[in-house]
Parts: structure tokens; C-alpha cells; sequence
């Protein structure tokens, strides 16, 4: 993987460009327990094969997402985060009912726990 | 001398020692099935036998015994790490290597060498003090030494103010030393197969089988096996294989590059390592130069080597050393390094009754084979995580008690 067709500059060389980890979904993390919100923090997908995942053109300061298979280490799409994210997210504060609900333990590395809401299929 | 060689070399009593018989078939079950035949699961398997008498074991390794990370590392042992945690755990594994080769009755050439990590901005000078201090209190041996130090102990050194980055001073840590990695394998395989461990090479394991939360066997390449107990040491298939286990993991595998020069007569006695310009340097007791940085700039599942890497080691290397430049480099090669958020390794129980793991091994790992593979045995034998391994237990990540050794492990294996 010497260039990468970076969605807004075109075929640059690769060492412009920083890898930024899974692009996974950020939950709330007024919504969940402390448990989730460490393993969102922690756990890695880490697979063998086509990944999805932030990259940063650094001259530019321009982040995109790249599919990358990462036991040919090649890119096989690059685009926009556009595409996936449509509008804004906020992370407020719910309501005070809203705040009860899913205090359950999800603890990192559990059994078949593979990324629920921290997963990194979008 | 030429005699007495030719008269050792042909009596009968020092015959080449074979430890690894045809292959036989896999038994349909084991107490204790490793999976991984490197450094850490062949240190284990001999720890079992040796300190708990269990030698209904089968070591399986997908490759050949020693052909992941434990045959391509550059094999620096040191103990001077940052937290009281690390300099206790990796401590206890410098002892133990200094007498493995007596041991093991197997000669790993562990070689005292001296080890400096340059400092070269004030705030390097810092936590080379902090790391110093550490190390003291708990009884290792390391101190700060500056300029004229450095002049006089390592005399190759470029310690001209006219470069980009000049030296400033450096953390000594005495006892640093380097071994022969193969030998570390082929010793501890040797001496397990003794006392009746089994050994599979080109034995890959394929799935894992969990009943109500509790392991019962694994799927092979070659067939299926029941077990007792399951110890994963597949360092940068860590995840993969976890996966198989229903187990999240805080890693990533990155690759690591390293090469050697051309071999030469002995110049450079210690092990020099920047942590700011992301080189290491020894001489093996071959002669050659072994060199090394920190990890690639991303993840991947390959072991490939880059001219990338070449480059950026070589423009900071001739810096500290300008006669490197000629040296002709004999070969390049990289391993997968399961790299964790904190530079500590996971070792100890996981979520799955009977499956203990020892990962995260990232690019300092070599060192602690004696430590884990001992300390694993332990804990599968007696089902209780001793307290050196406590503080590296996979939970701490839900409990955010993170074990940072970033300054002191990132550069300097
Ligand atoms: C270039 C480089 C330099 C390094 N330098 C140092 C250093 O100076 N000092 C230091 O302390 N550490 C160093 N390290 C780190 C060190 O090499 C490792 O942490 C250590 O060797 C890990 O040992 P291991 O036995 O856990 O893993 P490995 O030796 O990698 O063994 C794991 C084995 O598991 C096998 N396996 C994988 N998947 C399966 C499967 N599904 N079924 C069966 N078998 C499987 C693999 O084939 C492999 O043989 C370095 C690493 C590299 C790559």
C-alpha cells in the first residue's frame, strides 16, 4: 500500500496519511453503563479481512473512511464520511427517565458480547 | 584445541540431542491443550511438567515450534519498565533467564550486556529519573548518566551538539542483556518433550468449542480434540483466535521490523536504544548488527518489511552512529505484534471457564517468556492467578486500571 486515493485530493503517497482505528458507532455515553462504555473505549475488532476504518489526510487535516482488507493490505474504497453520517450527532443529556433504563453489566471481553452497540458494522 | 574438538565432536556420549520424533497422531484428549508453539506456550508446557506434574499436554502450533515472534525479535532482556508492577514481573524473568541455560542444559547464549536508552530532550532526562528511581526502589539496577558518562562507556557514540537531536544523557540499566531466541524455544520444547509433553507442528487450531461457558475441546486442521483446560499464546493471532472463543480483546496486530548488518569483530558491547528517534541497536555474538524501531503505522495481518522503514531507522541511526553507513544490511524481516492500549501484556482467566489466555505481548515479550510461561503454568495448574499477574489480568480494562508502560516499552523492546 504505497498511495491512497484519498476522496479529496486525489492519489497521494501514503505516508500523508495517519490511520485513525475502526470506524465504529460512539455511543452515548449517558446511555450506558460503565462496562460499555469501556469496552467501546477498549476492545478492538482486530479482524483478518475487510475492515472499515478512519484515515486522515494530514496535509490537508481531511478525515474519510477506507475499506481495507488488512491481509492484503489494500485499500479497496475510500469515500466521504458523508455517505455514512447524515446529520449531526449530539451526545446530550437525556431526561431523567430516559437515564434509568440499562445500567446492566456488559463486561469487556464477556462471552459472545462481539460489539453490540459498540460494533463496528454501521 | 583443533584435537580436542575432533575427539569431542566424535565421542559417542555427546550425541546431537533429537527432541522432535516423528510426528505422532493427536490423542481425542488432553488435560491441557496450547495453543501457540512459541516461546511463551513451550515455556508453559515445560513449567507444567517440571513444577506441577501435568504432562498430559499437547502443545499445537499451526507453523513450526519458535517460527512467530519468538524467531524474529531481537531478543533485549531488560527489567528497568516504569510501573512497580512491570519491574517486578519482567525482574522476575531476567533471573530466571540468567539461569535458564543451565537449566534447560541447553545453551541460549545469554550474553550481559549493559543497556542505554538515550535521552534527548529535557523532558526524556525526567523519565529516565522516574524510571531510574522505580527501578531502585525495587531493587534493580539502573541510574542516570550524561554526557561525559556516555563519552567514556560508549565510546562509538556521536555525542556532537552539531545534529539534529544531540544526546543529553541516557538511563543505565547494567544487567540489559541479549539471548539466543531460537535456543530459548528449542531449549524449553526440548526439555517438555522430555517429560512427555507432546508437540504438533503444522497443527492448526480452527474453532473452539464452549459448552454452557466452559471450554470442552478444539477443532484442528487434523482433527478434533477434547481437553481439560486450553491456554491461548497465539501473540499477533491473538484475536482471531479469541474470536473463535466468543473473547473481545484489546489489541490490534501490528507488524515489527527489524534487520541485521553484515557480521563483523566486536565493536559495540551494550544495547543502545532512543526512544525519541525510534532506533535500537546491539551487536549479536555473531557479529551482527541488530536494529530495530517501533511498530508500522498501522494494522495489518502481514509480515512483510518496507523500505519506509529502512529509511526512517537508517536517517536517525547515522545520526548516533555515523560509521553504520558502512555497513551493508544482510537481511530485513518483520513479525505481528499484538499490541495492547497500555504496552502491558493480558495474562491470566477469561470469561470462558477453563480457557486462560497470555497475549498482548505487542514488541516486549521475548523477555518475559521464563515469567509467563512459569507463572501461566500456575495459574492453569492451581486455578488461581498468582499476585504477579494480577495487575495484568484482562478485566482491568473494565476497571480502567491500566498498567502504562508506553515510556519504557514503545521503542526500547
Ligand atoms: C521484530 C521484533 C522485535 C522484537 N524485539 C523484542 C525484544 O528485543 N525484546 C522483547 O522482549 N520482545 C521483543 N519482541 C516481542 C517478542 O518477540 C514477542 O512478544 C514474543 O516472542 C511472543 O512470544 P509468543 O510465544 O507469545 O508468540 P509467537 O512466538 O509469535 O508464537 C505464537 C505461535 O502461535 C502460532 N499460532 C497462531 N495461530 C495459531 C492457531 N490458530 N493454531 C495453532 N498455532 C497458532 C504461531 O504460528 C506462532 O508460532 C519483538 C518482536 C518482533 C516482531
Amino acid at each position: 500500500m504505497k498511495i491512497i486515493e484519498c476522496p479529496l485530493n486525489g492519489p497521494r503517497n501514503a505516508q500523508e496519511f495517519v490511520f485513525g482505528g475502526d470506524v465504529i458507532n460512539h455511543p452515548n455515553p449517558h446511555l450506558i453503563s460503565d462496562d460499555q462504555w469501556a469496552n467501546y473505549v477498549f476492545i478492538e475488532e482486530n479482524r483478518a479481512g475487510v475492515v472499515q476504518e478512519w484515515w486522515c489526510h494530514v496535509p490537508t487535516a481531511y478525515w474519510f473512511i477506507a475499506e481495507r482488507d488488512t491481509v492484503k493490505d489494500e485499500i479497496l474504497r475510500t469515500f466521504d464520511p458523508s455517505e455514512i453520517y447524515k446529520e449531526r450527532i449530539d451526545y446530550n443529556r437525556p431526561e431523567v427517565e430516559a437515564q434509568s433504563q440499562d445500567t446492566k453489566n456488559n463486561k469487556v471481553g464477556e462471552v459472545n458480547s462481539t460489539n453490540k452497540e459498540t460494533g463496528s458494522s454501521i | 584445541m583443533a584435537f580436542g574438538l575432533l575427539k569431542y565432536g566424535l565421542n559417542p556420549r555427546f550425541q546431537p540431542k533429537q527432541f522432535l520424533r516423528d510426528s505422532k497422531d493427536l490423542k481425542s484428549s488432553y488435560d491441557v491443550v496450547i495453543i501457540g508453539g512459541g516461546g511463551h506456550g513451550l515455556a508453559a508446557a515445560y513449567y507444567l511438567a517440571r513444577d506441577w506434574g501435568i504432562t498430559n499436554v499437547a502443545v499445537l502450533e499451526k507453523g513450526w515450534l519458535g517460527g512467530g515472534n519468538t524467531g524474529r525479535n531481537t531478543a533485549i532482556i531488560r527489567s528497568n519498565y516504569l510501573t512497580p508492577e512491570g519491574v517486578d514481573f519482567y525482574d522476575e524473568s531476567l533471573k530466571l533467564f540468567k539461569g535458564l541455560s543451565r537449566e534447560l542444559d541447553y545453551n541460549i547464549l545469554y550474553s550481559e550486556r549493559g543497556h542505554f536508552t538515550l535521552a534527548h530532550t529535557d523532558a526524556a532526562i525526567r523519565t529516565s529519573r522516574w524510571r531510574a528511581e522505580v527501578n531502585k526502589h525495587l531493587g534493580v539496577n539502573s541510574e542516570v548518566v550524561y554526557r561525559d558518562d556516555l563519552a567514556r562507556m560508549v565510546p562509538l557514540l556521536n555525542l556532537s551538539e552539531e545534529v539534529r537531536y544531540p544526546v543529553l544523557g541516557a538511563l543505565y540499566h547494567p544487567p540489559g542483556a541479549i539471548a539466543r531466541h531460537d535456543a530459548v524455544a528449542w531449549g524449553y520444547a526440548g526439555r517438555a518433550a522430555e517429560m512427555g509433553v507432546e508437540l504438533h507442528q503444522n497443527t492448526e487450531v480452527t474453532g473452539i468449542e464452549v459448552e454452557d461457558g466452559t471450554v470442552v475441546g478444539v477443532e484442528t486442521n487434523r482433527g478434533r480434540i477434547s481437553c481439560g483446560r486450553v491456554l491461548q499464546a497465539v501473540a499477533g493471532r491473538s484475536s482471531e483466535v479469541s474470536r473463535l472463543a466468543g473473547i473481545d480483546l484489546p489489541i490490534r496486530s501490528v507488524p515489527l521490523q527489524a534487520c541485521v548488518s553484515t557480521p563483523v569483530k566486536p565493536i559495540l558491547d551494550p544495547i543502545i536504544v532512543s526512544g525519541s528517534l525510534h532506533v535500537y541497536i546491539s551487536q549479536s555474538d555473531r557479529g551482527e548488527f541488530v536494529m530495530g524501531g517501533s511498530t508500522d503505522p498501522y494494522p495489518r495481518y502481514q509480515t512483510s518489511s518496507s523500505l519506509d522503514f529502512m529509511e526512517g531507522l537508517m536517517g536517525h541511526l547515522l545520526e548516533l552512529f555515523p560509521f553504520m553507513s558502512e555497513m551493508p544490511v544482510l537481511r530485513q524481516w518483520a513479525g505481528l505484534a499484538d499490541m495492547t492500549p497500555d504496552f502491558s501484556p493480558v495474562m491470566g482467566k477469561t470469561p470462558v471457564n477453563n480457557y486462560y489466555i497470555d497475549a498482548g505481548w505487542g514488541t516486549w515479550g521475548f523477555k518475559a517468556t521464563c515469567v509467563s510461561g512459569k507463572r501461566m503454568a500456575e495459574t492453569l495448574a492451581t486455578e488461581k492467578t498468582p499476585n504477579i499477574l494480577k495487575p495484568f489480568a484482562l478485566d482491568r480494562f473494565r476497571t480502567f486500571d491500566l498498567v502504562g508502560e508506553k515510556g519504557a516499552a514503545s521503542v526500547g523492546h
